[in-house]
């Protein structure tokens, strides 16, 4: 689309700026765009009149219908912010798409009023300024996209530091129960922790129970040992406690060497064995 | 030019590391090392890293000859206060450390090397 026909379409919707607003907010309202959620009236009022002014002066402007130059940026932000207000009232990404395509019709019949005579160049404009709403409304579809990956990767960090504590069971012992898969990411976080603290409280023995782990493979068993390695070589030692009879099948039948790390069923008989290693022992008291 | 420091503590020396190390500093160590050894009649030898922030292949290196040499001249040696980006670093390089026991601290290491002193010894096994 040329610029002089983009600023022709620019100051037709100058002429008719009220009445293509009210047939838009018509289509919008009129239940063929949004389903469930409508966004409020007055937002809605609101939110188009911004965007029609901001397109009408974009459309003065430019000079293609790329808009992803500077000249659209402010139709992009007003395109943004119905997106996300939407997406709050609970309207889905179609019914936002489908509300900015609703605004076709009502410059089509301007369009025509204006250009019937001219059945060659009305057909252009029709077709340009069709192509240029078909962007529009992807670019909100688009921008919905993003902040739900933006909420899932908010999530995930978030999930990630909550799952790796590393508690003190007693003096000189330390647990880390491990919940749920064993990623490189994950193991690379759930190590320094664990080091980290071994060097804070100087604990010789950590306990790494896997009760929470589902699946062990080899890369999940390479992730483990290579902690312990690391744990040695500091100085301090590591029982690894939680081993379901499953996950002892299957690592016998996939071969993983686990050396000489101590293995326990349950958290309680590593303890009793860190205990012991540490000169302690719990006793029961009589007089009680 | 500046000399590793070794101190005295019992019957064991106590080497403390705190600068970069390179070709000549680490001779001299050996040669030190070695001759107080002999001269105090040693049944123990800390080296303290907990300085170190990165460790390299030379360093891993020369904490074994200074170990293997400590052995042949009777004396047990205990490498103590590796940071944990210093373990880290060490397993994901894969840099061989075997027959190299470690301990936390001064404190734990001394009592890997002297059992009868007492104190919270645990089994120092060797990295996998």
């Amino acid at each position: 689309m040329s610029s002089l026909q983009l600023k022709q379409i620019s100051s037709l919707i100058e002429k008719h700026e009220e009445e293509i607003l009210s047939d838009w907010m018509r289509s919008q309202r009129g239940g063929s765009v949004f389903g469930g959620a409508m966004p409020k009236e007055g937002d809605l009022k609101e939110q188009s009149r911004a965007l029609l002014r901001s397109l009408k002066e974009a459309m003065a402007k430019a000079a293609s219908i790329d808009i992803t130059t500077p000249e659209w940026e402010t139709v992009r932000e007003n395109l943004a912010a119905t997106s996300r207000s939407n997406a709050r009232d609970g309207a889905s990404p179609t019914e936002t798409a489908t509300a900015i395509f609703s605004l076709k019709q009502p410059v089509f019949i301007k369009l025509a009023a204006e250009l019937g005579s001219n059945p060659k160049e009305l057909s252009e404009q029709i077709w340009s300024f069709s192509a240029l709403l078909d962007k529009l409304g992807l670019y909100t579809a688009e921008v919905y996209q993003k902040s739900r990956e933006q909420v899932i990767a908010r999530q995930q960090q978030e999930m990630m530091e909550l799952s790796t504590p590393v508690v003190e069971l007693w003096r000189g012992i330390l647990a880390l129960p491990l919940i749920g898969t064993l990623d490189s990411q994950r193991t690379q976080v759930v190590m320094e922790n664990l080091l980290q603290k071994i060097a804070d409280t100087g604990a010789p023995i950590a306990i790494i129970d896997i009760t929470g782990v589902p699946t062990v493979d080899t890369l999940v068993a390479q992730h483990l040992i290579k902690t312990i390695s690391a744990a040695r070589l500091m100085g301090a030692d590591c029982i690894i406690s939680g081993i379901r009879p499953q996950i002892a099948q299957t690592i016998v039948h996939l071969g993983v060497a686990l050396g000489d790390v101590l293995t326990k069923s349950t958290l309680a008989d590593a303890f009793a064995i860190a205990l012991k290693r540490t000169g302690l022992a719990i006793a029961t008291n009589h007089s009680a | 030019m500046e000399k590793i420091p070794i101190m005295k503590i019992d019957t064991s020396l106590l080497v403390t590391i705190q600068v970069d190390m390179n070709d000549s500093l680490a001779l001299e160590l050996q040669d030190d090392l070695s001759d107080r050894i002999v001269k105090t009649k040693a049944t123990g030898v800390l080296i303290e890293i907990s300085a170190l922030e990165i460790i390299d292949s030379f360093i891993g290196r020369m904490l074994g000859n200074i170990t293997a040499i400590s052995r042949l001249l009777g004396a047990d040696t205990v490498v103590v206060g590796m940071r944990p980006a210093v373990a880290i670093t060490l397993v994901e390089l894969g840099l061989p450390l075997a027959g190299i026991r470690t301990a936390l601290n001064v404190e734990r290491g001394l009592a890997m090397i002297n059992p009868s002193s007492g104190g919270e010894g645990v089994d120092g096994r060797g990295p996998l």
